[in-house]
């Protein structure tokens, strides 16, 4: 199944493994000791970050450590870009609807 | 004339919030109905080609608009706003969360407070829009909502190019 960032962050426990590895690199042990879940589950939310390249990977000894892959993370950024031409369309929209209500009252 | 009316988008990151402000030709009491009626709310929330349909709406303080965002493709997203505060033609605030049909809160659904300030100015009114998220994960999910629906939007406005090249 393709993965895309949206889907990403879309669930809570991913957001929130996205925030504590913002701070530092983790690994999968010392991650799941945030979340009542199983370290299994966290395991598969870092897979489906990895598949979709918000976190790496990297091996220090036999310890495999998640950091936050920033590049993609400026994709977030992006979409910025079209959340603020959201909120423009709908302003635009109300002009004219402002206008009609200005005509009917008169 | 649309050139002339101010408009501001700033996300801060460090409060997680997003802060919108636009100037109107209307007087306020015009815009403050625009903004706190649902048939007219209706008309405008939502981007086009998404729709906006208010199930019921009850504006006062403690009292609750339920409504649904509908895209093309038969979508709905339900949320619902909260009124917490209301100074009539000024300000008023609520909160507001993701939900299902039934009223039935989403908490795994970022939630915000919202608070919109009226403003005269000139010959327009001034209106000020803050929306709080609780973490910054939140503020970026809402953000990445947002580009979906503005993804619909703009493959719409290309249909509608697209047309126009055609004849």
């Amino acid at each position: 199944m393709r993965r895309d960032v949206f889907q990403a962050i879309a669930d809570p426990t991913r957001r929130a493994i996205l925030v504590l590895i913002a701070a530092q690199a983790m690994t999968p042990n010392a991650l799941a000791e945030h979340f009542d879940s199983t370290r299994q589950a966290v395991s598969k939310h870092l897979r489906i970050l990895t598949e979709c390249e918000l976190v790496k990977q990297s091996h220090t000894g036999r310890e495999i450590y998640y950091e936050l892959e920033l590049k993609k993370m400026k994709e977030i950024d992006n979409w910025l870009e079209q959340f603020r031409k959201i909120w423009e369309a709908r302003f635009t929209q109300l002009d004219s609807v402002l206008s009609k209500l200005k005509h009917t009252k008169k | 004339m649309k050139s002339h009316l101010t408009f501001d988008f700033t996300v801060n990151k460090e409060t997680n919030t997003v802060f919108v402000q636009r100037e109107f030709a209307a007087d306020r009491h015009v815009v403050w109905d625009a903004y706190t009626q649902a048939e007219i709310l209706d008309q405008w929330w939502a981007p086009k080609p998404w729709v906006s349909k208010t199930k019921s709406m009850n504006f006062s303080v403690g009292g609750r608009r339920l409504y649904a965002m509908c895209g093309p493709e038969g979508e709905e997203h339900w949320a619902i706003q909260d009124f917490t505060s209301i100074s009539p033609k000024k300000n008023f605030k609520f909160f507001d969360a993701f939900c299902d049909k039934d009223e039935i809160i989403n908490t795994e659904m970022p939630s915000s407070t919202w608070s919109i300030d009226f403003e005269d100015k000139k010959d327009t009114t001034l209106v000020s829009i803050t929306i709080g998220h609780k973490t910054l994960a939140d503020l970026e999910m809402i953000i990445a909502m947002g580009f979906q629906e503005g993804f619909t939007m703009a493959l719409d406005s290309l249909d509608e190019l697209v047309s126009t090249i055609k004849k």
